[in-house]
């Protein structure tokens, strides 16, 4: 068969139909390589692990101890998830985020396939959304291998049932898990900033180990600076301040100001670092 | 296949193009790069002499410091999402995912053609790994390629669909003598069939013999550009005659009663610029005089010649 039988040229896609498309095969590059799958099955093992210690040692002197909600998780396997959660939060989920988005465009560059994608071609602008999209949906599927586990493990090792929130009131399970629900939401929404920054910081370098570590390094400064009081001014911009404010969903009344501002801060630093990496993206010269 | 629009144009033009890097380094300093329809051309010169710079700034990749292309009768980078599907590229050397598969590579650059119908995708990824060798290694992981199954690979990308114009950057790096001529054969194949082919490389003898068209660059600039007999004008043709030795000296006055100048010898021989004196009158004066002639030859000067007056150094010459 000839190349000009098989190779009709189609009228060129709507927008919409060639992003999905590209998303798509984004999406099968991000979750088919072995390391994210790896970095996934790790954070899936945190959630076992406090499970496993937690069983061990509930009926010893050390009960009690340990990740936040312990005595909770003994008396319901749900707040395992929360455990684990609130376990990864300060390093392991935005060291994975920083990993899979610092690699998002520089892994591209360092490799030379940005060159070929960009004169296929793909519009810059497009290309940057679907890589944005595809870390989102890494960050999506990473808190999830925590919560799912979590659930599971929860469930297997100390059963489920009506949930005792923090304020003392108890609620039906499925009204637990519509919270869990929120919880996870609240979590990813919450790395959405860091996924910005590392977006970024990949469009301004060729190598990305570079770009992952100093996304690594933004998270961990922001929750340094987050504790010294006397920054109190600023804390409340800071991009990891609101992370642990998750706890707003285990109580009776959900105050949903304090989410919503938790929220607003990561949608500014998502418009800011949105921005800046559109703008070096789509003017920098690709000379890898 | 070529499209109405334009049709006359060349397939490239560039007017002044210049790009200065950050260091002030002048990487292209203001060529007029003009590739006419249907041209095999050979874009010649030494490494890091701007070709792959200039190859850049044609594809967008790299914007100008100053200057203008059109591709296809058509400016660049602002008509980029138009022409660009119709342009196959291999810009220096191939790259692909390493732990993807070739043809996993290949589906993932047509997934990413808004223009590509995602229904022909299979038979077209598969018409062009076979069509440069690769059908038996279409499965196997990228990382384990050898340097010429990759330079393939490749190629293979820039033939997913049927293009106008073919930018070929060094397309024979790291082959073995016989995938240079197969790369050879092929770009032979495309320009017959009207692509317009532009071929890139520091090794003139492997693309000399394919060219309709040349370009010579060096230190940035380009130096000269044309069908490779206009280049390698008749100024520089040399005639070479071998005699026995004790009719040297008869043989040197004849060629000097003939106009040529700057006679020299040459082992058994005498070697002139021929100019404008036809090889026949030679021939017949020498033959005329009484001298055994014993070997008439004529030498044109390869584009190695033109290129080594042109730039005063040879190829493979780095900055």
């Amino acid at each position: 068969m000839s190349l000009a039988e098989a190779g009709t040229v189609a009228p060129p896609a709507r927008r919409g139909v060639a992003t999905a498309r590209l998303l798509r095969s984004e999406l099968r590059l991000v979750f088919g390589r072995v390391r994210n799958i790896v970095l996934l099955a790790g954070l899936a093992a945190v959630p076992v692990l406090v499970g496993i210690v937690l069983f061990v040692t509930q009926d010893s002197p050390v009960a009690g101890q340990g990740p936040p909600f312990p005595d909770r998780v003994t008396g319901n396997g749900l707040f395992l998830v929360f455990a684990a959660l609130v376990s990864c939060l300060p390093f392991l989920l935005p060291l994975c985020v920083a990993i899979v988005s610092g690699d998002a465009v520089a892994g591209e560059a360092a490799a030379g396939t940005l060159r070929y994608l960009l004169v296929v071609p793909v519009p810059r602008t497009r290309l940057l959304l679907v890589k944005a999209g595809a870390v989102l949906a890494f960050a999506v599927a990473a808190v999830a291998a925590i919560a799912v586990t979590g659930l599971v493990v929860g469930a297997v090792l100390f059963g489920v049932g009506d949930v005792t929130l923090l304020s003392g009131d108890t609620v039906p399970l499925a009204e637990g898990i519509l919270r869990t629900l929120g919880v996870v939401g609240y979590v990813v929404l919450s790395l959405t900033g860091l996924v910005a920054v590392g977006l970024f910081l990949s469009t301004l370098t060729e190598v990305p180990v570079a770009a992952m570590a100093s996304t690594v390094v933004v998270a961990i400064v922001s929750g340094v600076l987050d504790a010294l009081p006397q920054l109190s001014a600023v804390h409340p911009w800071l991009l990891t301040h609101h992370w642990l404010d998750l706890g707003e969903f285990l109580r009776l009344q959900v105050d949903v100001p304090t989410v919503l501002g938790g929220l607003a801060v990561q949608g500014a630093w998502v418009a800011v670092f949105g921005a800046l990496a559109w703008s070096r993206f789509t003017t920098a010269d690709v000379s890898s | 296949m070529t499209g109405a629009e334009g049709a006359a144009e060349p397939a490239v033009r560039t007017r002044g193009l210049t790009k200065r890097f950050r260091s002030g380094q002048v990487g292209v300093d203001g060529i007029d790069l003009l590739v006419p329809r249907g041209a095999a051309y050979g874009f010649l010169g030494p490494n890091g002499s701007g070709k792959t710079t200039t190859i850049r700034m044609l594809l967008g990749l790299v914007a100008p410091t100053a200057g203008t292309v059109e591709l296809l009768g058509a400016p660049m980078p602002a008509r980029g999402r138009s022409v660009l599907p119709r342009v196959g590229a291999l810009v220096e050397g191939p790259a692909f995912h390493p732990y993807l598969h070739g043809r996993a590579n290949l589906e993932r650059l047509d997934a990413a053609d808004a223009t590509a119908d995602p229904g022909t995708r299979a038979a077209r990824v598969a018409a062009a790994l076979d069509r440069v060798g690769l059908a038996a290694a279409a499965d196997k992981r990228y990382r384990q390629y050898s340097l010429g199954m990759k330079q393939r690979l490749g190629l293979a990308a820039t033939l997913l669909r049927p293009r106008d114009l073919l930018l070929l950057d060094e397309p024979t790096n790291g082959l073995d003598p016989q995938g240079t001529r197969e790369v050879r054969a092929l770009v032979r194949e495309l320009a017959a069939a009207g692509t317009t082919v532009l071929v890139s490389s520091h090794l003139l003898s492997e693309i000399e013999q394919v060219c309709s068209h040349v370009g010579i660059m060096s230190r940035g600039r380009l130096l000269a550009q044309g069908a490779p007999e206009e280049i390698a004008d008749a100024a520089t043709t040399q005639v070479r005659v071998a005699v026995r030795p004790d009719q040297r000296d008869h043989l040197a006055r004849v060629l000097a009663g003939l106009g040529l100048a700057d006679v020299r010898s040459d082992g058994d021989a005498l070697v002139a610029p021929l100019g404008d004196v036809a090889v026949e009158k030679i021939a017949q004066a020498v033959v005329g005089d009484g001298i055994d002639l014993l070997g008439l030859e004529v030498r044109r000067p390869t584009l190695e010649d033109v290129f080594v007056r042109l730039t005063g150094e040879g190829f493979d010459v780095a900055r």
